[in-house]
């Protein structure tokens, strides 16, 4: 069980493993991530570092072992290193976005603007390549059909915990770049298809018009005495 | 399960009191007098050892946490003797440095009312907390919620030390800035009527954050980078530099800023901006390792923005003052420190100690919530310690599908199921261990509503700047902060570039601050901005070579992280 497993490392001494970064050999502690273990190698990243949490998808890295040359993917800060790792980062890859202008570009029925901007989705032959490579466990290929079928909120579902690191389309033979194609899908859902609430343009519009600006002049002025006799006294919404 | 036997048994005392729990509800909210007299006691914003006056510049004789004076009385990194700044790489409107969510949206304001833009960025453009931001923004847009209850909670959180001007305009302009992030595709979360679906937060009065499932901040950022990128390519007057950090401003004769020196990270070369305003937006510190706490920070929250502006002759507010968010990871150590949202608790998770007893209502503003947790472990003994020697309280989040309904967690809180199960955690069936990690910088750069600064042609959005939160920040405001504070900033500077006379580029500033630091005797601090931390193991380096970024004592991978194995 992995709680013995845990315990029986903290009696032993410190297992160091063997690492190869871009093929040069390392030894770092068990139980560091790739991005701490560069570190601890001595390496001063400055590309291919971000949030160092899983979110910005910076740290894109492809890594196989000395023993098994089957490519894997994972985000540096995310992943654990493993004995004979081979390591390489991809901070960055040369994909080249479509161009467009949210205004000009309302869905309409009958037409797919996905496919308008991104005319390769057609050629994906359904290698999977994209879904297997996805450190987010993310459906990249059923996404990249429902984007050739104009399927919005399917695409808006399957992608939106994307974090843009852009391996899928590093792996692409067809040169596909999901992550971008589903950006602009959910921009379209986002601005078009499910339209700002009445409740919130109701509250802009009257902020606008000035209604609360007197008892906003008035709290702005109260001594701190009465500010905090109003907040104490404020009534508090139960959670949902 | 990945929690070793040590912890077991108190993780079974949490499963044991559910049932108790749920019938009692959650304990009492405290009265505003014992939450003064706990954070005194127990928040490390009261660590007088901790801090030290500052020697120079604005805020001379103001308190600083020790890391941050370090940083404010450095030396510039650049001789301004050596430097030929008539030589210049971009000459434009407003350029702005750092390119968060802050940034980003002052980049949009600016070139929509016709200035010309360029943005320079640390790392990548959008690499920012922004990008790591979980829970929500608040929007005060439901009927039964007004500006009025928005201001009350944002003063009240921050104990009444806010710059009444700055929390009327976050609370003001909070409905439209949820209405113009949606105008540029931001999905927030809806109720199947298509209103909001809005949750209440640590000391919000209504029900006002909005939210992208847990993935909010990485939501908005991902949208304001591809419109910047669009805005570029159709060729409007939007562009920007990565890996390009500014390293000094440029000030003109007339008192001015003026634009700002840049320095490429890759090649260590400089670029010479001009500019007719400056939008400081460099956001926090965490970086720093205040106290030599983890953080939730991303890996360039150096406070460079901090020592920039306070070399051009800005003064700080509320400095003094960071937020240690409750709810740290303090297991497993490879995500030490990393942020488990307050959405969490919003949610319906409660905190408590090793005995499964709750010891703080789970919505108390973060201050009370984290000094509250420092308490039960540090003087109480309650806490749960783990094999790194970190100790920390449980967020019973399986509460979460007891009280809302199975599947609930997996729904809204994606981004925390993900993260924890990389590491064999279920946080659907098992609670997580947390404790307080350097957050957010409460203060800052002092601003006017517009979001000017007192030094002509210097403005500041987000977390860089300060005195909107007073000494304590509320949940969901900080993005907030960004795009209204973003939006005015970029109104603003285009308004002022309008109106500028530019005089002749200089650094004698720099040549002034330079000659202070010799007079204080404080020649040999070490260089600042920081730019980046340095986690570099700093085994045998050759004698003489400059590291980039700054070596602290705090390393990601060292006693922390080795000692468990």
């Amino acid at each position: 069980m992995a709680e013995t497993r845990v315990e029986e490392k903290a009696e032993k001494k410190i297992r160091m493993l063997d690492i190869y970064i871009m093929g040069k050999h390392y030894e770092a502690p068990e139980g560091l991530t790739i991005q701490t273990a560069l570190e601890h190698c001595g390496y001063n990243i400055v590309r291919g570092c971000g949030c160092r949490a899983g979110f910005c998808g910076a740290c894109g890295t492809i890594y196989s072992f000395t023993h098994d040359p089957t490519i894997s993917y994972a985000l540096a800060c995310q992943k654990e290193i493993e004995q004979n790792m081979v390591i390489l980062q991809m901070p960055f890859f040369p994909s080249t976005e479509a161009l467009y202008n949210l205004e000009d570009l309302e869905p309409k029925e009958g037409e797919n603007k996905l496919l308008e901007l991104y005319p390769d989705l057609l050629t994906c032959f359904g290698c999977n390549n994209c879904t297997k490579t996805c450190p987010q466990d993310l459906l990249v290929m059923d996404f990249v059909s429902d984007a050739l079928r104009g399927d919005y909120e399917k695409v808006y579902e399957k992608s939106f915990d994307c974090v843009l690191c852009g391996l899928c389309a590093a792996r692409c033979p067809q040169g596909i770049q999901p992550y971008n194609i589903a950006l602009v899908a959910r921009r379209l859902r986002g601005s078009y298809l499910t339209p700002a609430p009445q409740h919130n343009l109701d509250r802009v519009k009257e902020i606008e018009e000035g209604k609360f600006n007197a008892e906003l002049e008035a709290l702005k002025k109260s001594d701190e005495a009465e500010l905090r006799r109003r907040y104490a006294e404020r009534e508090i919404e139960p959670a949902l | 399960m990945a929690y070793p036997a040590s912890m077991e048994e108190s993780k079974r005392k949490v499963e044991d009191t559910r049932p108790r729990r749920l019938e009692k509800g959650p304990c009492a909210r405290i009265s505003e007098a014992e939450r003064e007299d706990l954070v005194s006691k127990f928040h490390p914003d009261y660590r007088k050892e901790q801090f030290r006056e500052l020697r120079l510049g604005p805020n001379k004789g103001c308190p600083a946490p020790l890391e941050i004076a370090d940083v404010l009385e450095g030396n510039s990194r650049i001789d301004p003797d050596k430097v030929d700044i008539e030589n210049i790489d971009y000459d434009v409107d407003v350029l702005i440095i750092g390119c968060g969510g802050a940034g980003g949206s002052a980049a949009l304001l600016a070139e929509e009312n016709g200035a010309s833009v360029l943005i320079a960025s640390k790392l990548r453009l959008g690499d920012a907390n922004t990008i790591g931001a979980q829970a929500g923004t608040q929007g005060c847009d439901r009927a039964n919620d007004s500006p009025i209850m928005h201001y009350l909670d944002i003063v009240g959180g921050g104990h009444f030390t806010n710059n009444p001007e700055l929390a009327e305009a976050l609370a003001k302009d909070s409905p439209d800035a949820i209405r113009w992030l949606e105008s540029l595709g931001v999905n927030w979360d809806k109720e199947p009527d298509n209103s909001y679906h809005e949750l209440s937060g640590g000391g919000a009065s209504r029900r006002r954050m909005h939210s992208c499932r847990d993935y909010t901040g990485l939501e908005e950022m991902r949208v304001i980078r591809d419109e910047i990128r669009q805005r570029n390519w159709h060729g409007k007057k939007i562009d920007w530099l990565e890996f390009e950090p500014a390293i000094e401003l440029l000030m003109d004769d007339k008192g001015q800023v003026a634009g700002a020196i840049l320095m490429n990270l890759e090649t260590k070369r400089m670029t010479i901006v001009r500019a007719k305003a400056v939008i400081m937006a460099t956001g926090g510190l965490g970086r720093t390792h205040i106290q030599g706490f983890p953080t939730t920070n991303h890996y360039g929250a150096t406070a460079d923005g901090l020592v920039l502006a306070y070399r051009v002759g800005c003064r700080l507010v509320d400095i003094d003052t960071m937020q240690y968010h409750p709810t740290g990871a303090a297991f497993p150590p490879q995500v030490l420190g990393l942020l488990v949202t307050e959405k969490v608790r919003t949610l319906g998770a409660e905190i408590v100690n090793c005995d499964g007893e709750q010891f703080i209502h789970p919505l108390e503003a973060r201050d009370t919530e984290s000094s509250a947790e420092i308490r039960e472990c540090k003087e109480r003994g309650k806490g749960v310690a783990t094999l790194t020697g970190e100790v920390g309280c449980w967020l019973d989040s399986p509460m979460i599908e007891i009280k809302r309904g199975e599947g609930t967690i997996r729904r809204e809180l994606p981004a925390m199921v993900r993260q924890f199960s990389r590491f064999n955690i279920d946080i659907t069936k098992e609670p997580m261990l947390v404790y307080p990690t350097l957050h957010y910088q409460n203060g800052g750069i002092m601003i006017r509503a517009d979001a000017s600064t007192p030094v002509p042609g210097l403005f500041a959005a987000g977390e860089c700047e300060g005195g909107v939160h007073g000494r304590n920040r509320l949940i969901g405001n900080s993005t907030l902060d960004l795009f209204v504070f973003g939006r005015r900033a970029g109104r603003a500077a285009a308004k002022w570039v309008k109106e500028v006379k530019p005089g002749k580029l200089t650094l004698e500033h720099v040549r002034k601050w330079q000659r202070e630091l010799k007079e204080a005797g404080l020649e040999s601090m070490p260089v600042s901005p920081m730019l980046l931390p340095n986690y570099a193991n700093q085994e045998k380096p050759v004698p003489g070579f400059q590291p980039l970024g700054q070596v602290s004592g705090y390393t990601p991978f060292g006693d922390r992280a080795v000692r468990w194995i």
